[in-house]
């Protein structure tokens, strides 16, 4: 088991690597291909009508002018072992993990991370919980009534709710349910409020939010599921514990979803770790300052540090995640061996 | 029926009368059960033999009650221990269930739930008909795995299913049934899916347990080899009826349907040589929803020539031919009689 | 496709707000029905553009919290590294410059007026050397008093373009700085004095290396807003500013947003400018722009920071409504679309030539192209845009009855020139910019109709000015008669609006000036006489005069003075337009 825990982990680095080399080659080697110069980059990131020589001064800052290895390695060994930099008047120490300055605003990239994971981290788990109870309840509703009224609609709503854009249901949300409007029960968009400041405007900024996202997912969790129930309600040993006498809702409840939750687990482990890494669309349409807003900014901002600091966050959420089903799993489906 | 059914004055502790359990499909109705009545005794053994789809494992869900609150259409009357359980509620059967009456099924591999612990399944069937802590229970479980043969009960009382083998797993099946002392247990197939050597053993072991706690044992299974072992009387079932009924010497040495010659022929036995001695019964079992017109068994009956083409149109009716004994056949005692022991007898006992 | 979403959710909430008022009675109002009613307090009526000459809803009242966001963010909230109108607008609440645009609504805001100097600067040696005095007892926020050694190093640190990347290099280019001077982090302990001398604590010295008339200009930058040495932290400065103005950093998480509060050193009594109304301010950053014109739509939110106008979205919900139009105004900002006209390309060397290009040039479709009246702009007759001091109204070339282009007139002009059947060119754009992929093909068409076939030749945005039509070479090689270009001023001011797009001596053989077609070597003189004229009312009809030569030149051929479409906030008060910025001032808003 431990030795399982710690060949999954290595594992887990050496991934977290290879994400890194991609996302750094995606974004130096593929420009530098189409013919792009050490100044044809660095002018992005310096004033709107910065002149040739600020230009090359920020190149060399940025230190494009040197071979991709080197940089690639500069970056490597300021995540593992830190990393000096001289943006003022003294020499600044950025400890490990360094994630390197930002070539827009020239401060650290992770502080900036840390501060925006609280946002990400109360919005997935918000809308987990919603998703899974709401998901999950729809579900075995649903696949105890196949066919009747509940069930075709819940599974039309459901439908809707997987194919149903964020950015079309969140504005909707928005504007049926805030701005004012007579029905508004909820913040509009951009007013986080840390859980700790104040627990109940924590949850009234992030209803909307969690209720959009939650709507995407729990429509797939309850087509999910549905369908594992009526599996498992075929199951022999789901005739078994009726043979007992147990009560109905003994026989659904304690021995068909358990059996029918085993894959819904899996899904909701690696929805959840993807969700860590930023929910890009929800935050972005409300205005969360989460690690999605964050990507989406340093994407179109073109801020290579950002962009690599938040892409291994995500890559690390799903390595985490990936691991901690897989642990799980053994614990539910006693069948299942680590090795 | 049976001579002890008269003396109790039409009442066995098991009593089915003309039982019908229908199931209405898109495509027709499947007559799983068309009209069965039997009765059994405590202590006593009676064995329901016939093809898959004859309708032994509906009958055996349906005295369990398991088809209430389905599409199944049910009419007909069960009686066990002078409580009719057709006509009474879905909940009141559940409360029966696991306690006055068990079933141990086939593949214990599936019908065990994978996720808990051996231990955790009997628990919990002994702890919904006893209001008993949990440790009370467990300690009845651990006995329970001891008295089917389980060695070190109580750390197997904490493995997982998967983790016993195909034997033990039908001892810890046979147990969890028995956790609660039915009176009427049923098994379904409950040797099909080990080994012959294991087989052997758990129908020793059923005997035994059957001797010890006096209940009423129906024995469904396809093998007349098990039946031969256990049952005091055999029914055969074709196409969602009886076919033929009486005691196991009746069946095994008076039978008197050509389809349980069928079975009696298809029987593989140890005393036997070559399988190519075996006389399979031609054809396959009849549908369920298009049961043949007349005798269901005719399009596959050996002697349909012998009635004068009744078979095709007339359903025969169960006739009591001899002390007890019953056959839904055409053809007179007579003809059946001396088929049996002029060509198919010899041809069984020439090997 | 998105405003159709739009419209169609508003038409569900309206529907929703109905059935509930017919339901339970009005008790809560929707904002739609709200808005029909003046936002304003008393003696304020809603109108279109009631805000562009006049304070509207003028009040003195204090307190509340401002409420602002940004669709996107600030390059940097330090004084030395900010190149955004909006933030030099926003950056006077926690920051006092030598010098200010006069808080004020329209043209007068135009005006400098003295912030932490007493007056504006005395220029002596021919406005070589320009002298400013403090005001008494002005103190940062931590109560330390402010001296012109804090205002020489804010200035001198903002030099350092390594660190400071985002800002301006004006002082970089003007002030007579020791060679190879880098900015207080590396070349330290440089004696600057022969830049920036501070004979005392209240005066403060700027040394030019060339005659500049227009230094005050510079003067409101702000990089003269003072920095504390001791408190400077280089990039990180930013996220700890010390307070010069009436307010100052709370909470401030770079990315996200932050707050302003009162700073208690700051006194009224040092500051004719500011009235300091709310209480405190809440910032938020990266805010989805759609969300944020909702948001002031409902009273959520009190200003659009950016002050670049309405989203498309918007823009159709709002000018369909009365009610909602009622509460914006539609300034015309110190920006110009226009197309350069390359001389260098024959047969456009011949002034006829480029004229019947002004002739036919259909300007309703070049507005159109770029998304009509209130969002896009007004049609432009010249360069200078309305709001710049200076500006006169002429059209050299009228573009006929209806603006559609004037045919006949061209077809003279082509006569004139000796290509009366027309001639073939190509006309360049930047291939990011759909606007001016459709101003081109406007141009190709009207243009068609006299017989200039124009073939259309995207470059890419990043390389446009560098390599392609920016390049003198590279233009005149590949025959780019046209280029589609635009310019927006820093500042009011012809000479900030001018110089960079008429003075030929900026355009360099190895390419990327935004001037690249005016060659006129009358221009050239002009406006060096401008520069070292002092005297405003002198200086300013010089910025007339160039635009007049350079229309007459026809280098240039101007679309749009653009304009963009500002939605009041609701409860707001004192707001207004400011010719100096395009934008509600920020200075002075208030919460009634």
């Amino acid at each position: 088991m431990v030795t399982y825990i710690i060949r999954r982990l290595i594992w887990g680095v050496f991934m977290l690597a290879i994400v890194s080399v991609i996302t750094f080659a995606i974004f130096f080697l593929v420009p530098r291909l189409a013919g792009a110069t050490s100044e044809s980059l660095a002018t992005r990131y310096v004033g709107r009508t910065a002149s040739a020589e600020q230009v090359k001064i920020a190149a060399e800052k940025l230190g494009f002018n040197d071979p991709l290895v080197v940089q690639y390695g500069r970056f490597a060994k300021g995540i593992v072992a830190g990393a000096d930099y001289d943006y003022g008047p003294g020499v600044e120490r950025c400890p490990a993990p360094c994630f390197g300055y930002s070539f827009l605003t020239r401060l650290p990239v992770w502080p900036d991370l840390l501060n925006r994971l609280p946002v990400t981290i109360s919005l997935a788990l918000g809308a987990a919980v919603i998703w899974l109870v709401a998901g999950v309840a729809t579900g075995v509703v649903s696949a105890l009534r196949r066919g009747s009224f509940f069930d075709r609609a819940a599974m039309s709503i459901a439908l809707a709710g997987v194919s149903l854009p964020i950015f079309f249901t969140g504005i909707v949300s928005l504007v049926v349910f805030s701005y004012g409007r007579p029905l508004a029960f909820a913040a509009p968009g951009g007013s986080f409020t840390p859980f700790f400041d104040n627990p109940a405007m924590w949850a009234y900024s992030l209803i909307l939010p969690w209720i959009t996202l939650a709507f995407l997912y729990a429509a797939g969790y309850a087509r999910l599921t549905r369908s594992g129930m009526l599996e498992t309600m075929n199951e022999d040993y789901i005739r078994t514990a009726r043979a007992k006498g147990l009560t109905e809702r003994v026989v659904v409840f304690k021995h068909g979803l358990r059996g029918a939750l085993t894959p819904i687990l899996t899904i909701f482990g690696l929805d959840l770790g993807l969700l860590m890494g930023g929910a890009v669309l929800t935050e972005s349409t409300f205005s969360l300052p989460g690690i999605g807003k964050y990507a989406i900014d340093a994407i179109v901002n073109q801020d290579l540090p950002k962009v690599m600091g938040v892409t291994l966050v995500a890559a690390f959420f799903v390595v985490v995640a990936n691991l901690v089903v897989d642990l799980l799993y053994a614990v539910v489906d006693p069948r299942v061996r680590l090795t | 029926m049976s001579e002890r059914s008269e003396l109790t004055g039409g009442q066995s502790f098991l009593e089915l009368k003309d039982l019908r359990i229908h199931f209405p499909t898109d495509d027709g109705v499947v007559k799983s059960v068309d009209g069965l009545s039997f009765g059994l005794e405590r202590g006593k053994t009676l064995g329901i033999v016939g093809e898959s789809g004859s309708g032994k494992s509906v009958t055996s869900l349906g005295v369990l009650g398991l088809h209430k609150g389905t599409r199944a259409k049910i009419s007909g009357e069960i009686w066990l221990d002078g409580e009719e359980l057709v006509s009474a509620t879905p909940e009141h059967v559940r409360a029966l269930r696991g306690k006055k009456m068990a079933m141990i099924f086939q593949d214990p591999l599936s019908a065990m739930h994978p996720y808990y612990t051996v231990g955790a399944q009997i628990i919990e069937a002994y702890r919904i008909h006893h209001k008993v802590t949990k440790a009370v229970a467990r300690k009845h479980a651990i006995d329970m795995l001891g008295r089917v043969g389980i060695p070190q009960p109580d750390r197997r009382v904490d493995s997982y299913p998967h983790e016993f083998s195909g034997g033990m797993r039908q001892r810890a099946m046979i147990a969890m049934a028995l956790s609660c002392d039915p009176e009427l247990l049923i098994a379904d197939e409950p040797t099909t899916a080990l080994d012959v050597t294991v087989q052997a053993q758990i129908l020793d072991l059923m005997r035994d347990l059957q001797e010890e706690f006096n209940s009423a044992l129906i024995i469904i299974t396809h093998d007349l080899g098990v039946v031969a072992e256990l049952a005091d009387d055999i029914l055969v079932m074709y196409g969602g009826k009886c076919i033929e009924y009486g005691s196991a010497e009746d069946i095994f040495e008076r039978p008197e349907h050509p389809y349980s010659w069928g079975l009696l022929g298809s029987m593989p036995r140890l005393d036997r040589e070559r399988t190519e001695r075996l006389m399979p019964i031609k054809g396959t079992p009849p549908s369920l929803i298009n049961v043949p017109d007349g005798c269901a068994f005719h399009p596959r009956c050996a002697f349909e020539g012998r009635t004068e083409g009744r078979a095709r149109t007339q359903v025969p009716e169960l006739l009591e031919t001899e002390g007890g004994h019953l056959v839904r056949c055409h053809m007179t005692r007579e003809e059946r009689r001396g088929i049996w022991e002029n060509e198919i007898k010899p041809n069984l006992e020439s090997a | 496709m998105m405003r159709k979403t739009t419209l169609g959710v508003t038409a569900l909430g309206a529907v929703l707000a109905l059935g509930l008022s017919a339901c339970g009675g009005g008790g809560a109002a929707s904002p739609s029905q709200s808005g029909a009613a003046p936002a304003g307090g008393d003696g304020a009526k809603a109108e279109f553009n009631a805000a562009l000459t006049q304070v509207y809803n003028p009040s003195d009242k204090k307190g509340g919290i401002m409420k602002f966001a940004n669709a996107g963010d600030w390059d940097s909230l330090d004084p030395a590294d900010t190149y955004y109108g909006y933030s030099w607008n926003f950056v006077r609440l926690y920051g006092r410059a030598l010098v200010m645009f006069k808080p004020a609504p329209g043209k007068e805001s135009s005006e400098l007026v003295p912030d932490l100097a007493e007056n504006l600067g005395t220029p002596s040696d021919s406005a070589k050397t320009w002298t400013y005095k403090l005001r008494a007892g002005v103190k940062f926020e931590d109560g330390t008093p402010i001296t012109s050694k804090d205002v020489k190093y804010g200035v001198l640190r903002s030099l350092d373009k390594e660190v400071f990347p985002d800002g301006y290099t004006y002082f970089n280019d003007t002030l007579d700085l020791p060679k190879d001077y880098k900015g207080p982090y590396k070349s330290k302990g440089v004696n600057t004095d022969k830049a920036i001398e501070t004979p005392d604590d209240q005066t403060i010295v700027f040394h030019l290396k060339q005659s500049y008339s227009g230094f005050d200009y510079f003067a409101q930058l702000p990089a003269t807003i003072p920095v504390p040495e001791a408190k400077d932290t280089g990039a990180k400065y930013k996220e700890h500013i010390i307070s010069s103005g009436p307010y100052k950093f709370d909470k401030n998480e770079i990315g996200k947003g932050f707050n302003l509060v009162r700073n208690d050193q700051w006194d009224q009594a040092t500051d004719p400018n500011r009235k300091a109304l709310p209480d405190g301010y809440e910032v938020s950053t990266n805010v989805n722009a759609d969300d944020i014109d909702n948001r002031l739509l409902s009273g959520d939110l009190h200003v659009d920071i950016a002050g670049t106008g309405a989203q498309p979205a918007t823009l159709g919900r709002v000018l369909t409504d009365p009610a909602l139009k009622a509460n914006t105004d539609n300034p015309t900002i110190t920006r110009l679309w226009y197309t350069s006209i390359n001389g260098n390309v024959k047969p456009l060397d011949n002034l006829e030539c480029r004229k019947a290009v002004e002739y036919a040039a259909d300007k309703v479709a070049y507005q159109t192209a770029y998304g009509g009246e209130f969002s896009g702009g007004q049609i432009a007759t010249s360069l200078l845009p309305p709001g710049i001091p200076g500006h006169a109204d002429i059209n050299p070339y009228p573009a006929g009855a209806d603006n559609h282009g004037d045919v006949t007139k061209a077809k003279e002009a082509l006569t004139a020139c000796g290509q009366p059947n027309g001639f073939e060119t190509n006309i360049a754009y930047r291939a990011e910019r759909p606007k001016e992929k459709a101003t081109a093909e406007a141009l190709q068409q009207s243009l068609g109709k006299v017989g200039i076939k124009l073939t259309l030749k995207p470059f890419p945005q990043a390389d446009y000015f560098a390599l392609y039509a920016g390049k003198p070479g590279y233009a005149k090689d590949n025959k780019l008669g046209l280029a589609i270009n635009g310019w927006g001023a820093d500042w009011p001011d012809g000479y900030g609006f001018l110089q960079q797009i008429v003075d030929s001596r900026v355009i360099r053989d190895t390419g990327g000036s935004s001037n690249i077609s005016v060659r006129d070597p009358e221009v050239d003189k002009l406006i060096d006489q401008a520069s070292l004229e002092t005297d405003t009312a002198k200086r300013e009809p010089i910025w007339a005069q160039i635009d007049q030569k350079v229309m007459d030149d026809a280098y240039v051929l101007p679309g749009l003075w653009a304009k963009s479409l500002l939605i009041r906030g609701k409860g707001v008060t004192n707001v207004y337009v400011s010719d100096a910025t395009g934008m509600y001032d920020y200075l002075n808003m208030g919460l009634q």
